[in-house]
């Protein structure tokens, strides 16, 4: 190791006092104080379960993408292609998948086959396998056995396209005691291979409570004003329907009952907002997108009373965590 | 939500485990520090015998403290026998049984024995003189001579012992000597000729202790009584008071091997002698602890050992604690690496590192072939399962024709667990790629490692085993941790960009 490296290496620690000072909090913390005391175990299966949370949403009015369908036995196998008949474009997930596993998208038809986004055809039995091997377990966590669900493509908002390489970049909102606290959107980049995963080098952008704009944007834990792959600035960035979005986030709290939640929305061309997933151990990641730590907006939340409206709470939050864009105006932007 | 009962909890364990182990310490003198060192022999006893294809006993004696040596601890080795300890008046035997045993037997009782210079052996009670002893003609007269000649010229059981001996051999062995001598066996004439003379005594047998000796075998010592007193008399040269190096090993005068149901049966001896810390010695001494002293030593030898490495996992879980909750670092599998880490005990640290790698890597390439099978979860593991099975086989059967011995422990791997873990890592190989792999993997060696290090610790060893209080002091730690919110020592690294603009 060289003395630079060495050095580098060194000045790669900071103070406890200095993050506690920004409000990070750690994993210990949020373990303890808000998973630990406000998440009911005996409700997690509700969000582990992607097929539960849909049918739960449903019934609450909150917009998922259209269920198409669901293979439960290995005999139901051979009726994929008949429930897939009427739709162009549908991807088929196991229901307890985690980290992305086991998601098949296809955008479309060419003749008798089906085409992947990239371009790659597949033939019914290649479907039938895949759906197969979501039932035996190949996917689930723990490799149990499992459930596809097939669901309707989602015809990504064009407006937010040029942000993103590949994939379909998802907006998490942090939503705890039914009040969204901090969101970020996650762009998917060639060196993050279409996944969405900040660690395998996703660019995570923090989004403002207030107004759904830009506030910053990190990849590898670096800043980042422009997305590296198609080179757009990424300070002009606005999300459309912003106060659907954090209502329709907000509201999964009196659905769930989980007191701290992840919700990964995304944005449909026709049906505006949806919720994608959720999750009951939402990682800290978002912390380091906005630059800023959770903890001042959960201490202020930990102080509100309980009963407020999902709209009271909502405007509550994008009252008091509006920030300004720490990104450089886009004229600004060095080519 | 208020804490308040939660440390009280906490505090109320850990001051019942300082108290319970400050007790320990004044009360019993345990002493905090494993301490200086005290030389410890090693015994093995051998035992062959041929068998006849019929039920076959036998009957062994065995040693007990005595002065100068404390008994630590013994084993036994022994396929196939039953085996019972018995203590008859005075003497501790063992016993082997079998139904039905043919051809050459082997048999081994290992014992390690403390030298200790202030160590007393039990109260040794006189045997009983026989009622009448029958000596036929002319033995009869020529016994008499003897003893007169040696009772004129001493004056109590011990110098008359003395002198009894000294006429028996070398140059004052008369011809009345010579004649018994022609019709017994040496060691049991003078028991004979002194209980002829109305003084106590026995045959005994001894061990001469020398290190590094093999195939030795036991001499016989004339025991004298007078009174409460006893001497030990060598039966050639009549020298009084007993060597230093002899370890007595049979005292109750009795045979010391005893076969029924075989024959060619022989004993031999061989020893080794080692340093030990001296706390092994209180150990012993606390053997005989009642109801009131609850402790581990009140358990028998076998349990005990068992229950030393027991005592040491609280250890392991505490450095996995510390390692996770206050560092960050990531495992694969929470307790694993303590699992390993007793492993590594067994094979040593380099020896258990290069076996853990080569057992992980190999079983890595071919649960990669495995998951082109597209096979569900229970029946991969056990394909994994049989595979660790089979390298470890072919590692040991290798080590062995090169003469690396030190190989052969690499059975002492627990294989469930390299199997789960070699599935865990293949797993994340395919989903999060080979840096998490590193990461992960690195992490719990480094865990196994310094958790290795901290139960290996004799100091740690000592204290985790003498003084059970000490488990309640890292329970309510470990709560403590439980309890801990703050930041952990890798956040401080990742959380650096979001912290300093």
């Amino acid at each position: 190791m060289s003395s630079e490296s060495l050095l580098d290496w060194a000045l790669a620690w900071t103070r406890p006092g200095r993050l506690r000072a920004k409000g990070i909090i750690g994993m210990n913390r949020r373990n303890i104080r808000y998973i630990g005391r406000y998440n009911d175990r005996r409700l997690y299966p509700l969000v582990d379960d992607k097929l539960q949370t849909k049918l739960l949403a449903e019934r609450h009015g909150i917009t998922t993408p259209a269920l198409i369908g669901t293979v439960t036995t290995q005999f139901g196998v051979k009726r994929v292609a008949e429930l897939v008949a009427g739709s162009a474009g549908f991807v088929i997930k196991p229901a307890k998948g985690s980290g992305g596993k086991g998601i098949l998208v296809i955008e479309g038809r060419a003749g008798e086959a089906y085409v992947k986004p990239s371009g790659a055809l597949l033939g019914r039995e290649d479907l039938e396998r895949h759906v197969s091997n979501i039932l035996s377990g190949l996917y689930s966590l723990g490799g149990s056995p499992d459930v596809a669900v097939i669901e309707d493509l989602i015809h990504f908002e064009e407006s937010l396209t040029e942000y993103t390489y590949e994939g379909v970049p998802d907006i998490r909102v942090i939503v705890f005691r039914g009040y969204p606290v901090m969101a970020m959107m996650r762009l998917s980049t060639a060196a993050s291979d279409g996944k969405a995963n900040l660690h395998q080098g996703a660019v995570g952008v923090g989004l403002d409570i207030a107004t759904g704009t830009a506030l910053r944007g990190v990849q590898f834990d670096r800043p980042r004003a422009s997305h590296p792959d198609t080179g757009h600035e990424l300070a002009s960035l606005r999300i459309p329907e912003w106060d659907t979005l954090l209502t329709l986030a907000a509201s999964c709290y009196e659905m769930t009952g989980l007191g701290y939640l992840g919700t990964d929305m995304v944005l449909d061309r026709r049906h505006g907002p949806m919720l994608l997933e959720l999750n009951a151990r939402p990682g800290l990641a978002i912390q380091m997108a906005n630059g800023e730590g959770l903890r001042r907006r959960l201490d202020l939340i930990e102080r509100q009373p309980a009963g407020a409206s999902v709209s009271e709470r909502v405007a509550l939050a994008r009252q008091h965590f509006a920030r300004r864009s720490e990104l450089p105006e886009p004229g600004a932007v060095p080519a | 939500m208020s804490r308040l009962p939660f440390y009280l909890l906490v505090s109320l364990l850990m001051l019942a485990g300082i108290g319970l182990s400050l007790h320990r310490h004044l009360q019993f003198d345990v002493p905090w520090f494993p301490g200086e060192q005290r030389q410890v022999w090693e015994i093995e006893a051998q035992i062959n015998l041929t068998a006849r294809g019929e039920p076959v006993i036998v009957d062994m004696a065995l040693p007990d403290h005595q002065q100068g040596y404390r008994l630590l601890t013994e084993h036994t080795a022994s396929s196939g026998y039953g085996l019972a300890f018995r203590e008859e008046q005075g003497g501790r035997r063992a016993q082997w049984t079998i139904r039905e045993a043919n051809g050459p037997q082997q048999l081994y009782y290992t014992v390690q024995m403390l030298t200790a210079p202030d160590a007393r052996g039990p109260v040794q009670v006189p045997p009983a003189l026989p009622r009448q002893i029958l000596w036929e003609r002319p033995f009869d007269t020529a016994a008499r001579q003897v003893i007169d000649r040696a009772w004129a010229r001493s004056a109590s059981p011990h110098t008359f012992a003395r002198e009894l001996i000294r006429d028996m051999s070398g140059e004052r062995q008369g011809e009345n000597a010579r004649l018994l001598l022609t019709q017994f066996e040496r060691a049991p004439l003078l028991v004979r000729l002194l209980n002829e003379a109305g003084i106590a005594a026995r045959e005994v047998s001894g061990l001469h202790l020398e290190d590094g000796r093999r195939r030795q075998s036991l001499s016989s010592w004339i025991q004298v009584f007078d009174g409460d007193q006893w001497a030990i008399f060598h039966p050639e040269t009549g020298e009084q008071g007993r060597p230093d190096d002899l370890l007595l090993w049979e005292t109750a005068g009795q045979a010391v091997l005893e076969v029924q149901g075989g024959s060619n049966s022989r004993v031999s001896f061989s020893m080794l002698t080692h340093n030990q810390p001296a706390a092994s010695a209180v150990r012993n001494q606390l053997a005989d602890d009642t109801l009131l002293n609850f402790s581990i030593h009140s358990l028998p030898l076998e349990e005990q050992a068992l229950f030393q490495t027991i005592l040491l996992i609280p250890i392991g879980a505490l450095v996995v604690v510390f390692l996770r909750i206050l560092v960050g670092i990531k495992t694969s599998g929470t307790f694993m690496p303590v699992l390993i880490a007793l492993a590594f005990i067994q094979t040593s640290l380099l020896t258990g590192l290069i076996g853990f790698l080569l057992v992980v890597a190999v079983g890595l390439v071919i649960r990669s072939y495995l998951s082109h099978l597209n096979l569900l979860l229970v029946a991969r593991v056990s394909a994994v399962i049989i595979t660790v099975i089979a390298i470890i086989s072919i590692f040991s059967v290798l080590s062995y024709r090169f003469g690396l011995n030190a190989g052969l422990t690499i059975t002492f791997f627990p294989m469930i667990i390299l199997s789960w873990t070699i599935e865990r890592m293949s797993i994340l190989w395919e989903e999060e790629g080979p840096k998490e792999v590193l990461i992960q993997g690195g992490g719990s060696l480094l865990t196994a490692v310094l958790a290795y290090l901290a139960m290996n610790n004799p100091w740690i060893r000592h204290i985790t085993f003498n003084f059970l209080g000490l488990q309640l002091v890292m329970m309510s730690l470990i709560l403590l941790a439980g309890n801990y919110t703050g930041y952990r020592l890798l956040e401080l690294r990742r959380f650096k960009p979001a912290a300093e603009d």
